[in-house]
Order: structure tokens, then sequence, then C-alpha cells
């Protein structure tokens, strides 16, 4: 119950201090603050349509998230998830292709969700590889992965996989209804994005607190050379954790394709992947709070589309409230460590 | 400087680490905080320090009660601790080291302080290079230079938290001729222990502490057999070694040469039998510690070869020596032992790694177990980090498996009590029975004498003795750990 009274008092002195922040942001921009917060509660849980495009950001940023407290898990900075989640789904569309003419779009709708993991978890691989064999920092090796990966997404969609007659930034070509995943008419929203990102969060909770995966990640987290001692392989542990992080930032990249955007576009993760990092760092790296913290950055991300139109602000105040919110928090949690660490002491 | 101690409370939720604690220590004289592991020597020292506030009671310093927060102000009272583990700057040099914390002028700060620390040291008999990186000194070297810095802070009470563990005979005599000079200028020094040699060679008066109370008070000349009873209330027994006829091979090295540490080890040449316990003496840092990593697989020879009961071990990782029944004990308890963060039953749990799932309630049990066979003061769900020195030990010990072939041993009784020690080994002696060879390292030659067969002395990376306990005594290894032989 202590607990509980603790968490919510700091989870409020945090609320206080972000809206502070903002606000002030905002006044300094001439902008009206109230009326900002406003449009964007309303841009996003306004009405069932705008709740549908909520899930729709939800549902990436929840799977990229996961894979992350696997990586967060090591004591890994997987900085790479942006990168993996694009080549997931470069490879998703890359199948999808094969796929066009088929009498079976429903196979090839499925191997590109296998194809999206697989493409992610490469990707992750070779930040791993270049971490246990060479000594690079993932944070490095991640980072240049993701320029890559930009890279290799714009040539494909102004070169080989361009629009026939002229090439353009809207992507490549749509992909015909029968490979788009299946969704509710009234909203747009795909039911198989849904299960598939509780899936992952259930998966996860599950793996790290009942199997290896979860306590040999944690032992090599805290202390890699005794962790060795007990007989734990570090490297091994390392790799497994980005192969789970690409995996699921790739089949993030996969519903992009299939479920949302129907096509591959030169910005496909958003920059959900960077995004997804700050979810878990905000939730504490707690697998049970990621989605709730989640669904409020992906209000944020939604209702801030509203402000252009509304109030001539850019749409990026939502990154400026994301960011201040991850800053807020961090500060407030080493300021209670700090009390309590006095406390102990008196 | 006076220091009076008043009923000091201490409580930590609902222990009580110090239950009313009154003490007096005059100036000139050296006292001893005489304790087994637990009794509540270290809190109070912390407390003295500035670096723990007290719940109940006075300090008072020549007379006047005092009240301060934080080791700074308590250093700028006069009054400066040494610490067990060195709380020291490893890549900067002993000088700039000295220099922390002394305010002066910027521009001409190498010069007067160069000066004070060179004569200082003098004083004292320590040989420093204000121009060594710390880090390449031994612990008992770090140690002086602490020393040193609190006297150029101007500390007038000097607390000494064990700080014989873990330095040489020789450094550890340099230690005590210097603190009785310090005394002998008007200083007061405490000195907490546990070993009562040291209480017994050095301090004026000793106040006892059991349980968080004070047990006893004595002045010199000592009665050893009171000072036990006030630390334990009843007597321990002696161990004795068992002797047992060595079986066939287990471990030989042949002229093996590897680098490590500060020395490496050159050329070796032994052969280790099933049954034997032998003992490595030495200079901490003269190799014991390489060879036991070698043993062991975590570190690999630059030349030579390592036979494990026949077959050769070059090139094998750790894995597979721990495989082939080799199990390797680090002194390190939190940084290489054990992991901080995780809690008991985890550590357990990693212990037995079957199949896909993690067996909780199994670890759980097993915890318990051990809880309560090594009468380890902690729960199951208690993070290892919070676990006292000694407790540690014992839960690393907890760890060893049921029938090794071959323990390595990194100073094993370490930070323990005598108490604790004694039931190390009579754990330890039950492996002799089971035809397991124990290899251990340990800077206490009394402690080697006791338990091993046989001893081997390293001296700068070689091990310039090899011998039966019964073939030697204290004096021959004292000179053969010095370089003498």
């Amino acid at each position: 119950m202590q607990t509980l009274l603790r968490y919510s008092r700091e989870t409020l002195l945090t609320a206080v201090v972000v809206f502070c922040f903002t606000t002030l942001i905002l006044l300094i921009a001439g902008a009206p603050p109230f009326a900002a917060y406003y449009h964007i509660f309303k841009g996003s849980l306004g009405s069932w349509s705008k709740i549908a495009h909520v899930i729709t950001v939800w549902m990436p940023l929840t799977l990229c998230a996961s894979g992350l407290l696997y990586t967060f898990r090591i004591g890994l900075w997987n900085i790479g998830v942006e990168g993996q989640m694009i080549m997931g789904a470069i490879f998703s569309t890359a199948l999808l292709r094969f796929g066009i003419e088929s009498p079976q779009p429903a196979v090839f709708l499925g191997l590109s969700f296998f194809a999206g993991a697989l493409g992610g978890a490469i990707w992750a691989l070779f930040a791993g590889f270049l971490k246990t064999k060479g000594g690079v920092h993932e944070i490095f090796a991640g980072l240049g992965l993701n320029f890559v990966a930009q890279g290799i997404i714009l040539y494909l969609i102004f070169g080989p996989w361009k629009r026939p007659g002229v090439a353009s930034m809207s992507g490549t070509e749509v992909f015909p209804q029968t490979l788009w995943l299946p969704f509710l008419s009234t909203i747009r929203l795909s039911p198989v994005g849904l299960v598939l990102a509780l899936t992952a969060v259930m998966v996860t909770a599950w793996m790290l607190r009942y199997t290896w995966v979860g306590l040999g990640l944690k032992a090599i987290g805290k202390n890699q050379y005794a962790a060795f001692l007990f007989g734990l392989k570090p490297g091994r542990y390392m790799l497994l954790a980005m192969a789970f992080a690409g995996g699921f930032a790739g089949l993030a990249g996969c519903l992009q394709v299939a479920g949302i955007y129907h096509r591959l576009i030169p910005a496909i993760s958003s920059n959900y992947g960077y995004l997804s990092l700050l979810v878990v760092m905000l939730s504490n790296y707690n697998v049970w709070v990621a989605p709730g913290v989640a669904f409020f950055f992906a209000c944020l991300n939604i209702g801030s589309i509203q402000l252009p139109m509304m109030l001539q602000l850019d749409s990026s105040l939502s990154g400026v409230i994301q960011g201040a919110l991850v800053l807020a928090t961090l500060a407030i949690y080493a300021w209670q460590t700090r009390n309590k660490q006095k406390e102990e002491q008196r | 400087m006076r220091i009076e101690l008043r009923d000091i409370h201490k409580y930590y939720g609902p222990v009580k680490a110090n239950a009313g604690i009154s003490l007096t220590v005059r100036s000139g004289t050296i006292h001893g905080i005489l304790g087994e592991n637990g009794a509540g020597k270290s809190t109070l020292m912390k407390i003295l320090a500035g670096f723990s506030r007290k719940t109940k009671g006075t300090v008072s310093l020549n007379g006047s009660p005092m009240s301060y927060k934080t080791p700074a102000q308590a250093s700028r009272l006069g009054i400066g601790m040494l610490y067990q583990e060195p709380l020291d700057f490893p890549v900067l040099s002993v000088l700039e080291n000295f220099m922390v914390g002394l305010t002066g002028n910027v521009s001409d700060r190498n010069t007067p302080h160069r000066q004070i620390f060179e004569q200082l040291a003098k004083d004292l008999g320590f040989n420093l290079s204000p121009n060594a990186i710390v880090k390449n000194l031994t612990i008992g070297e770090r140690q002086q230079l602490e020393i040193l810095r609190l006297l150029g802070l101007g500390i007038e009470v000097l607390i000494l938290d064990e700080p014989t563990t873990g330095i040489s005979n020789m450094q550890r005599e340099a230690l005590f001729k210097a603190l009785k000079q310090l005394a002998s200028e008007g200083k007061s020094i405490i000195l907490v222990s546990h070993k009562l040699e040291d209480i017994e060679a050095l301090c004026d008066s000793v106040t006892v502490l059991r349980l968080g109370r004070v047990s006893g008070e004595m002045s010199k000349p000592f009665d050893t057999n009171t000072l036990l009873e006030m630390m334990f209330g009843i007597l321990p027994v002696q161990a004795t070694c068992v002797e047992t006829q060595p079986g066939k091979t287990v471990l030989v090295m042949d002229r093996v040469t590897a680098t490590g540490g500060r020395t490496g080890l050159k050329k070796c040449d032994v052969t280790v039998r099933q049954g034997e316990i032998i003992g490595l003496a030495g200079l901490e840092g003269s190799g014991q510690g390489i060879f036991l990593r070698l043993a062991s697989g975590l570190v690999q020879p630059k030349q030579g070869a390592v036979f494990l009961q026949k077959s050769k071990m070059n090139g094998k990782d750790y894995h597979v020596f721990k495989h082939a029944g080799v199990t390797f004990l680090p002194a390190a308890r939190l940084e290489e032992g054990l992991i901080p963060g995780l809690n008991i039953a985890e550590h357990f749990a990693l212990q037995n790694r079957k199949g896909f799932y993690v067996n909780w309630s199994e670890a759980f049990k097993q915890a318990k177990k051990s809880i309560e066979k090594f009468r380890i003061k902690g729960q199951s769900v208690f993070p290892v980090e919070s676990l006292s020195g000694g407790n540690q030990q014992r839960l690393l010990l907890s760890f060893l498996p049921d029938d090794p072939v071959l323990l390595l041993l990194e100073k094993p009784t370490r930070g323990l009590d005598m108490e604790s020690a004694l039931w190390v080994w009579e754990h330890l002696q039950k492996f002799c029975a089971g035809k397991t060879s124990i290899l251990f390292s340990s800077s206490d030659l009394e402690e080697i004498l006791a338990m091993a067969h046989r001893v081997w002395v390293f001296f700068n990376g070689k091990i310039v003795k090899d011998t039966m306990i019964s073939d030697t005594d204290i004096h021959e290894l004292k000179s053969a750990i010095a370089g003498i032989i």
C-alpha cells in the first residue's frame, strides 16, 4: 500500500512538472497552452475513429517496446531499433511482392510476418556481432545501421521497387486489397495487429519472469563477470536479446506495411523505434506499464496533428512533451532515490 | 583528542545494530574495538566518522558534545577513517590522491604539497613514490597513502577498519610501527578488528562488542581467553587438519608462464594430487591469483601446459574446467563472485539450470536450506549486496558443489571472524574425505599452517618454496615470503 501511495505521488509530481514545463514552452512560443492541450485531447480521444488512429500508433510502439525490454534487461542500449523496424518492413514488402499475383494471398500475408521478424532480427544481430566479436558499442553500431537502413529503403523506393512511371516520395505502389491485413470496415483498425501487440506483451512478461531468458539476461546485465563464473555465456545472451528486440521491431515494421500503409514509404518507421526507447525508460522497464505509456505517447502523436490546423503550431510539440516527460521522470526518480539514501543514513 | 561515546543507539528499522554503546578513547592511545562479524563495530565507527547518523546518544570531543552530519564535517573536526576497501582514485597518481580535498593555490599546486607529502611519509617510514599511479599499488601501499592523506588534512583521531586484511606481514609491521608513532605524538587511534593478534600486539585498551552491545573492556596486558569469551560467550574449538594419503594426480602445471596481476607467473612446475590441501602463501599480487585463475581456465597460459587429470587443457575455456569438476571462488565477492541486484534465491536458481523454465519453488527451497545450513543472516528475498561481508562469503561457500574434483579458493576466510572462519574450515575439510583437492591462497600464515598439508610460497611470480607443512615453520615461511630462501 505504501509503495502504491508513493508511486502515485511520484507520478503526480512528474505530471505537474511536465505540465509546467510544457506550458512555459508554449507561452514562449506565443501559443495558448490550454487550447493546445484541449486540441490534443480532442484530437486523440474525441471520436472512435480518432481512437482507432491512436491504436494504430500504439501497436507498433508496444511491439518495439516489448522487444526493447530484453535488451535493456541485459544492459544493452539498442538504439538500432529504428533500423530494425525499417528492415522488417523491407523484408515484409519483399515477400508480399512475391504474392501479388498469387491465388492464396493469406499465406503470403502470414509469411510476411515471419519475413518481417527475420529482417529485424538479422539487422539486430549485425549490431550484436559487432558488439560481441568486435567490441563495438551497440549505440554506435545501432546508429550506423539505422543510417544504412534508411539508405536502403530510399534506394528501393526510388530504384528497383519504384512506381511505374515516376518514382515518388509517397512510396512504392499500393498493394492490392487482397494483401491487406483484414480490418474492421467502420474504423480502419486491424485486429490482427492488436492481437499481435497484446501477445507480444504477454509473451515478454512470461519469458522474463519464468524462463532462463529472463534470469540469464538479468544476471548478465547486473554483473557480467560473475554471471560468467556461474556458467552463463554473456555473448550468447546478448545476441539472443538483440534477436528478440530486432524480431519484435521487425514485426512492427511488417504491421506498418501490411496493416497501415499497405506499401513501403520512406518514413515507414515514423520514428517509432526511437520513441519506444522513451516509452520503455518512462515505464521504468516494467512490461505491464509500458503499454499504458505507449498509449499515452500515441495519444500525444495523434492529438498533436490537430495543432497546425487549429492553432498554427507545429505538431512536433508532441515531441517536446514526450521528451520533457522522460526528463522530468528521470529527474524526479533520481531526486527520490537521493532522498531515500539520505533517509537511510539518518 | 579525547573521544567519548555515550549510549549510542543505531537502528536500521527493526534491526538494532548498536543498542546503547558507551566507550572512551584517551588521546595518545590506541584503542581497539573487537567483535565478530555483525557485532556492530563498523556501524559504530561509521557514526563516529560522520558516515551515518546515530539514532540516539552523544559523541563528545574533548568533553564537548558535537553533532555532525557528513564525513567532511567530521574531518574538519579532526576525525578521519581508513576504510577496509581503499577509497581512492586508481587512475590518479599518489600525489594527486594526497592532494584531494586539500585546499590551496592552484598555480603552485605541486610544490608545497609534494614537500608535505614527502615529509609525512619519511616521518612514518612509508616508502611511496609520489608519481606512481595508484592502481599499480598494493592494498598495503594504498592504505599508507590514505593515512598520509588523512594526516595532511589534520586528522587527530584516526579510525582504522580491519586494516590488516589483505596486506603482507611486512606491511603490517610497518603500519603498526607508524600507528604507535602517531599515538606517541598525541593522536588517538581506534582500531576495529576481529583479529585478536592485532589487538593484542597494538592496543593499549580494548572494548569488546557483541550483538550491538559492549560485552566487556580490558586494558593491556590482555588475556586471550577472556577476550574470546567476551567476543563469543563461549570458547570456540580449534579445528585441526586431518592427514590423508594423497591419491592420484589431479592437476599438473608444466613450465607454465602467464601474464596478469602485478607479476604474472613464470615457469611454474607443480603437481597436485587427490585429497591434498595446499596453501598458497606470499605477498599479495605475487602470482597466487594468476595461478588460481590458470587452474580454473579463466586465464590462458602464454607458454607451457596445464593438465587436468591427464588431459591437456590449453585453449579450453572456463566452462570446460567447470564441467570437469574445478570450482573457483574469487576473493572480490561483490565484483566477481556474486551478482548485486539479484537476491539469494535468484542466485540459487542460477546454480541449477535445467530445461527452459526457471524452477522458482525449487530455488527458494534450496535457498532456505542453505541459509539454515550455513547460518547466513538474511532471507531468500534479500538482495546479496545487503548481506554483510561475512555472510556473503558464507553464501559463496554454499554454492560449492557436493563433490568437486578441485577447489580453488582465493582468500576463503577474508573478512570473516574467527568463529566463522573455523566453521568454514570444518566444512571444507569434509571435502577432503571425498578426495577433493583444495588449493587456497591466504595472507594468514597461521591459517595455512593449521589447515594445509602443503604450502607453496609465491614470490615475484615464482614458487620459491614447495614444502610439506610438517617440514617447515613460520619463520622459514616468513623469510620465503619476503624473498629470502
